[in-house]
């Protein structure tokens, strides 16, 4: 591992958000934090814009809605038209069920893998645990230590006031 | 987050857990081993499934002539069977999805329960389309894909094949957005797991999840999504099934309220069967404290709803029928109410629109065996329900010489007593290796209603707006 990373472990959600908060504008660099759950507010506190994958949602929505409509009337209007009692061929209500349908199936599938990669997420992956009480009862806020002059004291004592239960380096100090 | 609620709202989670408490009191029914209970009724559960599977191949090796179909009535058991399981479905996603959406905080603990039941609940009801088809080996015909028959294209038109896009979509969509929410509780379960092949399954099951809030932060966006999805893919399900018969021409089917009062019945039947379900795994998984009284009375109120709505499509349906002046309209109704399957129709009635009315008085919504008892009637209700739609308008259609009665075979009672073996096999596997409450979800919702007791004294922006005692 390259990099180093600081790390405060907390118990309770209120005073990780605040811990977050201020850490990020004493100027530090806020690597990550690991919760147990979504903790609300958490991301404002860290400074994480709304994730864009509303978008990618929006864009497989219209991709299923095109793929559905260009499938339907082709098979239906122009490939294989069938005469029911001279209705026309393209008749777009009936086409409305299944269109909807792929509406949904494609932004909901799409989102789901778009999430899958960007999260780097997938089966079998090892997990990179930074205490393992992350998926119990534990929050670990972890700032990376970019340059020399990095203060432990000083933000030691910053999350002391937010009641960290423990500090810890990574990699443990070594040199 | 606490400073956004009222003081006045009563904890979810009674018993005042801990973080960690979550974890291990959802978690410990996995990690001991299944109980005598648990094998008894898995036992039982699995013969009836037996049972149900020895039928279904041989009525698939002998065809449908082995049902009690005939000229007149040729939809049975079997569309009874696959509508009533649709409709068990819909609580799951109404639940998970819809009360997310509108942030009914207590949906949490029984959230993950009611979509796996949703799961297994379509898992049961396709069963019964495809044997229907008659030769169940080609049911992939129905998807339209290139082939060497033409190419033989499906038709678009046709309520069937809507039908066929309804609830293989709909199936699609619930398992991933119940394994979505199954990814950071998978990761608890790997975290604690001892042997080294518990873990390693863990491991592949938990997708590398670390808990972080990056991540977090996306899964919560591509959750809401998701939930945003389901919402109207869950009322577009049943108004589709309805479809298969609204848009005939059928008196008692050709009706435009069909799919608002379809999908009314499907969470109404919903309901009861979670009532059922919820009812025995609280107390049989000692999960009193999470899937409280206050979870039931909720659950009741959805109940009193839906039945009254249901109750209303009954009676619509009826001054309809006087309304139109349309002969064979009213004799259905007339026919449905005072003929030979009057019976059916009273057992209906009964179950679906009375016995819920008890539901307003506030000592019977809190008495489990009570709730219990009614969670029974009801589904049996809506069960009828079906059979009443299906059946009734059917068996004496126009011409008087072709009238008819239907009655199930064996087969067709097996069949049907096999589905629910499945269903309760399902769940009881599901029970026994899946976290049965949303760990994480409940974790978020412990702050609810509690004063904040541990707030900074210094330096904390945002002051708490609960701060009592």
């Amino acid at each position: 591992m390259d990099r180093r990373y600081f790390l405060g472990v907390f118990d309770d959600e209120n005073n990780v958000v605040e811990a977050t908060r201020l850490t990020r504008e004493s100027g530090y660099d806020i690597h990550d934090v690991y919760t147990p759950y979504a903790v609300h507010g958490l991301p404002e506190a860290m400074g994480l814009k709304r994730s864009r994958l509303t978008w990618v949602c929006l864009a497989f929505a219209f991709l299923g809605c095109a793929a559905a409509l260009i499938a339907q009337f082709w098979i239906a209007g122009v490939d294989w038209p069938v005469n029911v009692g001279g209705r026309p061929f393209n008749s777009l209500p009936a086409y409305l069920p299944v269109l909807f349908e792929c509406i949904v199936l494609f932004g909901g599938l799409g989102v789901l893998f778009t999430l899958l990669v960007r999260a780097r997420l997938f089966p079998g992956k090892r997990e990179q645990l930074f205490d393992p009480g992350i998926t119990d009862d534990r929050f670990v806020l972890a700032v990376e230590e970019k340059d020399a002059g990095f203060d432990i004291a000083a933000i030691t004592r910053l999350w002391e006031r937010y009641h960290v239960l423990e500090t810890r380096q990574l990699p443990e100090a070594a040199a | 987050m606490s400073s956004l609620m009222s003081v006045l709202r009563k904890p979810i989670v009674e018993g005042d857990k801990s973080l960690r408490d979550v974890s291990d009191d959802v978690i410990r029914p996995l990690e001991q081993k299944p109980t005598k209970l648990w094998w008894i009724s898995f036992l039982l559960a699995f013969s009836v499934l037996v049972v149900g599977a020895v039928a279904v191949a041989y009525q698939i090796k002998m065809g449908i002539g082995t049902w009690g179909l005939n000229k007149t009535v040729g939809w049975g058991f079997d569309i009874t069977n696959f509508v009533f399981w649709v409709g068990i479905g819909h609580a799951g996603t109404l639940i998970s999805a819809i009360l997310f959406l509108v942030r009914q905080k207590w949906r949490t603990s029984i959230s993950r329960s009611a979509e796996a039941m949703t799961i297994i609940a379509v898992i049961c009801a396709g069963i019964f389309p495809i044997i229907h088809m008659g030769r169940p080996w080609l049911f992939f015909w129905i998807a339209p894909y290139p082939n060497f028959r033409g190419p033989l294209w499906v038709n678009f038109r046709s309520p069937l094949l809507w039908d066929f896009f309804a609830i293989s979509t709909y199936f699609t969509i619930s398992l991933v957005f119940w394994y979505l929410g199954l990814i950071p509780d998978m990761a608890t379960l790997r975290d604690r797991a001892k042997s080294k092949i518990k873990k390693a399954i863990y491991r592949v099951m938990s997708f590398g999840w670390n808990g972080s809030t990056r991540t977090w932060n996306r899964y919560e966006t591509v959750y809401m999504l998701l939930a945003a999805l389901a919402t109207p893919l869950v009322l577009s399900v049943h108004s589709i099934v309805s479809m298969d018969f609204a848009t005939s021409v059928i008196p008692g089917w050709h009706t435009t309220i069909f799919p608002p009062y379809f999908v009314a019945g499907a969470v109404f039947s919903g309901f009861a069967m979670v009532l059922t379900l919820m009812i025995i795994a609280r107390k049989v998984m000692n999960y009193t404290e999470y899937i409280t009284l206050d979870h039931i009375e909720k659950m009741c109120k959805v109940i009193i709803v839906t039945s009254g709505i249901v109750g209303i499509a009954y009676a619509t349906e009826m001054f309809m029928a006087w309304y139109s002046v349309n002969e064979y309209e009213r004799f259905v109704f007339i026919n449905r109410a005072m003929g030979p399957y009057a019976w059916s129709y009273w057992i209906m009635v009964g179950c679906n629109v009375l016995i819920s009315q008890l539901f307003w008085i506030r000592r019977l919504r809190r008495t489990v065996w009570f709730v219990f008892l009614a969670s029974i009637f009801i589904n049996v209700g809506m069960w009828f329900e079906r059979f009443v739609i299906i059946v009734t308008s059917l068996h004496r259609d126009f011409l008087p010489s072709s009238w008819a009665m239907y009655s199930p075979t064996l087969i067709e009672l097996a069949t049907l007593a096999g589905s629910f073996g499945l269903f309760f096999t399902a769940f009881l596997l599901f029970a026994r290796f899946i976290p049965f409450i949303a760990i994480a979800e409940v974790k978020d919702v412990l702050s609810y209603g509690k004063h904040v007791e541990k707030w900074p004294q210094n330096g904390g922006s945002r002051k708490p707006s609960v701060l009592v005692k």
